[in-house]
């Protein structure tokens, strides 16, 4: 019952040394080849860090040389046309690399723990709920463009300019204009009004364990009804859990699959969204529109400003602060709109025309200190899960 | 089977490895003729040994404990976190939840998985490997695209009216889809080898069907049935975006919690001391498995696929075969369907307009070309198996071959990365990983991430085959001369040829739809087709849902062919046994 394998089985005994040597020839060949393994794969990396170590060699000489590079730490959502950073690059000599890095949380993240040897040279992403984290640990230097003087007050929640302004956008509920008409419905003013019989079962938002806009609109609860007094924040979930609010894990889930407007295929008429979103629906939609399916509700929105800083141990802040200067012109601004659907914080940019037509900018969005945010957020969502678990 | 049983196999198969652990421990136990110490051997044993053990303790043990070290390490006791885990109840909640969920899904799997992963091996039909390919479909799609077609099948809308959203029966279904592939590939790469004789030779002699299954089959295919457990279980044990997407905020695993205590409360400490705890599990799971597994190892005559399976000749065979392949086009297939047309449906009748759309440059810059997704994707595939089967292999070896200690804790340390939480390694490469050369922003980083988790595929695949190579053949090929090196080169390759495939497969697979581990690691603009998946999903609008929807069935049919294709590859000298 043994079968041999044909060519070890049919050696023959005076063939013994031929093989061994043979195999001493193919076990050398082998070796070589296997460890020339690790030596490729350093090579390889060698070659993409060329720069980083020509960048080290740059500033030893005696002339402030700085690096014709600069690294662009940033979250997933991070989008903008080419030809703007090529504009750039024309402008000043420097090309902008960017890397991705998971969502915002995990961008800060990554940035606290290489603090000492930092990826990047400019940071861009992290907005007011993780704001008062990330100066704490003390990520940024300070630079104060003087583009800033496009930027409404609002927006600079830093008073040492570690961080700088870039956009903002504001989480608040949109809904479905055709299942409110066809009911003939009144769309809901406040966020008050959710917890009526009437919008009963109609409203999903996220989880804000697990999903930022899900976060921001509990923090625009909090500071609607506030941690004290008759009717706190808490009561109002309660409330609102009564009325059959559906939870979903994150913003794609609760638009794609239980909204009823837009493009999505659920049934309910609310859900926590974005400003942005109605202009979405029309630039993304299938067939050209000339209305937007969904419209937004600006009673209770939340306003989430992101920023950008200067990555403290930089090797390039020359090229940071131009890029960060870069970051608040128009031509950076203008492009954002389309490209990540948020408002540009220079006033001067002009704004897409969807922009303008098919949403509503907050007159007196809800925001909370970023210090407020920092010290609550932990023990709100604890409170907010055993309130949605029920 | 007298030859094979177990006890006096045990005592024969083990003392020569002793000995050759008293020999320096430097040569394979196969004795080399006369005694002679050979210089070759060594070295390759050297390698062999060294290669892997290199590349996982600077890839995956050292950014694991740097990542640990600092952690844990700041001020305040490191034990602080610890108790904070054991003092809150959502947490010791999350913990159960985590083993339960893992041991119910992994016995759910093989039970609906074994009979599909027996006919795929020993039947032989029309379209079979075009099946066998297709049922790891499922295997790469991206959690959030499977997701939705969940939703949609089993959710608030569903058509067979059956609500199961947030429900552990929608964990549990979403874990037997993804991982049946799993149990087809791993057991059915043994079941098709299994010397057909050995139960005809049973069943001549009076044993039932059932009897023969029991006694002869299931022993045969232990080592194989271990295999694919083990790796359920780690999968579903580390289980993340369907845990998020079909259960809601009611049910968490430690692996929920790991990403929810780092992303977003921004608390390390507590995040390390779950994922040490999480280790402590997968460790003690991984000890017994391959306590398990060494005992139950029983050579075998492998024989050629084409000879173990044949056509379907009775009734009842037919109805076998015809019912195991309804039950996988409407388990597997209809999900699947879902999406593809959800891609086709676009307003005023069915079409390929969301197809169209994907091909033509668009305005926004968040938008990846089709194109460049697949290239990137098929670029870092092709890396990740290259290193994955290179390593994979050569560890195999070791562990078949190096009995005792040293194999088994080889063997554990090579599966850990899959029971590993990917948040927690994806930051550890970002301290671990600046010196000497700086690879945390390399292209280099993903395919290296992503063979981490595809080696242990590589790996399931081939010990149990190699494992069950007779040593007859070993002995022989070393008697007549040839060294170690060799025996292994032209006696364990030939027949692992084919397992290794299935694990090249596989680990193809893995990097193609890989998108969770990825996501935590700092990583240069190079978007594949999963992250272009996310892109479009990640902004309102029906055109973009279409062409998520769109781009999924690409990722389909492009992971189809792929795997196709990586069996179709394997050396033909397979046939010589």
């Amino acid at each position: 019952m043994i079968h041999l394998n044909a060519t070890t089985g049919a050696a023959p005994d005076n063939r013994a040394t031929l093989v061994r040597s043979a195999a001493f020839r193919s076990a050398v060949k082998w070796v070589a080849c296997l460890s020339l393994l690790p030596a490729l794969m350093l090579g390889l990396t060698g070659c993409g860090d060329e720069n980083t170590s020509a960048s080290t060699t740059g500033t030893s000489a005696g002339v402030t040389q700085e690096p014709t590079e600069i690294v662009l730490m940033t979250h997933d959502s991070f989008a903008v046309s080419d030809d703007v950073l090529a504009d750039f690059t024309q402008e000043t000599g420097i090309t902008v690399r960017v890397l991705t890095s998971g969502d915002a949380g995990a961008m800060l993240n990554q940035a606290i723990l290489t603090k000492d040897n930092p990826l990047a040279d400019v940071l861009y992403g992290v907005d007011n709920t993780f704001l008062s984290r990330a100066l704490e640990a003390g990520l940024f230097e300070s630079y104060a463009s003087t583009a800033l003087d496009l930027v409404p007050d609002q927006f600079e929640l830093d008073p040492e300019h570690r961080v700088t302004p870039i956009d903002y956008g504001d989480i608040c509920l949109n809904y479905d204009k055709e299942y409110f008409a066809s009911k003939g419905l009144a769309i809901p003013s406040s966020l008050a009004d959710l917890t009526k019989p009437e919008y009963r079962g109609l409203l999903v938002v996220e989880n804000p364990a697990t999903s930022s806009p899900g976060l921001a609109f509990l923090l625009a609860t909090v500071a609607t009804f506030s941690e004290e007094g008759d009717y706190t924040w808490k009561d109002f979930w309660g409330d609102l859990v009564a009325n059959d609010v559906q939870v979903a894990s994150g913003w794609e889930e609760a638009y794609y699959s239980d909204f009823s407007g837009g493009a999505g295929e659920g049934e309910r008429p609310l859900v926590v969204s974005y400003a942005s979103s109605p202009p979405a629906e029309v630039i993304f939609s299938e067939q050209p529109l000339d209305e937007a399916p969904t419209g937004v509700i600006t009673d209770g929105a939340f306003r989430q400003i992101e920023f950008a800083g200067i990555l403290a141990g930089t090797k390039a802040p020359k090229g940071a602060r131009l890029f960060l200067d870069f970051m608040l012109s128009l031509r950076f601004q203008e492009d954002m709109p389309l490209n990540m659907f948020v408002f540009p914080v220079n006033t001067d940019a002009t704004l897409p025309p969807e922009f303008i037509e098919y949403t509503k900018v907050p007159a007196e969005p809800l925001s909370l200190d970023p210090g407020v945010i920092e010290a609550g957020r932990e023990r709100w969502i604890e409170e907010w899960t055993t309130i949605a678990q029920g | 089977m007298d030859d094979d049983s177990s006890g006096l196999k045990r005592g024969r198969w083990r003392r020569p490895t002793r000995a050759a652990a008293t020999n320096g421990g430097a040569s394979l136990h196969t004795p080399t003729p006369a005694g002679r110490f050979h210089p070759a051997a060594t070295v390759g044993w050297a390698v062999l040994v060294g290669t892997p053990l290199a590349f996982l303790g600077y890839f995956f043990l050292y950014p694991l404990l740097s990542i640990l070290a600092v952690s844990l390490g700041g001020e305040g006791s490191p034990l602080a976190p610890f108790l904070t885990v054991l003092s809150r109840p959502s947490l010791r909640q999350a913990a159960w939840f985590t083993i339960w969920q893992a041991t119910v899904s992994t016995v759910l799997t093989m039970v609906v998985a074994l009979p599909g992963a027996y006919v795929l091996a020993r039947y032989r039909f029309p379209g079979r490997s075009l099946v066998r390919a297709g049922v790891t479909v499922p295997f790469v799609l991206p959690t959030v695209v499977v997701g939705s077609a969940f939703l949609a099948l089993l959710g608030p809308s569903s058509p067979i009216g059956l609500d199961l959203r947030h429900s552990v029966w929608a964990i549990l279904l979403a874990h037997v889809f993804f991982n049946y592939a799993v149990v087809i590939r791993t057991v059915g790469g043994l079941w098709s080898h299994l010397d057909p004789r050995l139960e005809e030779a049973a069943r001549v002699l009076g044993a039932g069907r059932l009897r023969v299954f029991r006694e002869v089959t299931l022993p045969l295919l232990a080592p194989a049935l271990a295999a694919a457990a083990s790796i359920v279980f780690l999968f579903t044990f580390t289980s993340f975006g369907v845990i998020l997407i079909l259960g809601g905020f009611r049910y968490a695993t430690l692996e929920v919690e790991i990403w929810r205590q780092t992303t977003h409360f921004l608390n390390l400490p507590l995040a390390a001391a779950l994922a040490v705890l999480q280790l402590v599990g997968v460790v003690g799971l991984l000890t017994l498995y391959s306590r398990y597994q060494e005992r139950r190892a029983v050579q075998q005559s492998l024989r050629p696929a084409v000879e173990a399976a044949r056509r379907p000749r009775t009734r009842g065979e037919w109805t076998l075969v015809t019912g195991n392949l309804t039950f996988m086009a409407v388990f597997l297939g209809v999900p699947l369907l879902v999406l593809v047309e959800r891609s086709l449906h676009a307003v005023g009748g069915y079409g390929f307009s969301f197809y169209r759309a994907l091909f033509t440059q668009r305005s926004t810059a968040l938008f990846v070309p089709p194109v460049v997704g697949i290239r990137n994707s098929l670029i870092f595939a092709l890396a990740a198996t290259l290193i994955a089967v290179v390593v994979g292999l050569m560890a195999s070896t070791v562990i078949t071959y190096r009995k005792g200690r040293v194999g088994s804790w080889f063997d554990v340390l090579l599966m850990l990365p899959l029971g590993t939480s990917a948040v927690t390694i994806g930051f550890g490469f970002l301290v671990a990983l600046d010196r000497p050369v700086d690879l945390r922003t390399s292209p280099l980083i993903i395919p290296l991430a992503h063979s981490l988790v595809a080696i242990p595929f590589v790996v399931r695949s081939a010990v149990p085959v190699m494992r069950s190579v007779r040593r007859g053949l070993r002995d022989a090929a070393a008697m007549l001369g040839a060294a170690p090196f060799r025996v292994w080169r032209e006696v364990d390759l030939p027949l692992v040829a084919r397992a290794a495939a299935v694990g090249a497969g596989f680990a193809f697979a893995v990097s193609l739809g890989e998108f969770g581990a990825t996501a935590f690691i700092a990583r240069p603009d190079t978007p594949t087709v999963p992250v272009a998946i996310f892109r479009l999903l990640s902004q309102p609008g029906a055109g973009n849902f279409g062409q998520a929807m769109a781009l999924s069935t690409i990722l389909m049919v492009l992971t189809a062919v792929a795997v196709l294709l990586i069996e179709r590859l394997r050396p033909s000298r397979e046939a010589e046994f």
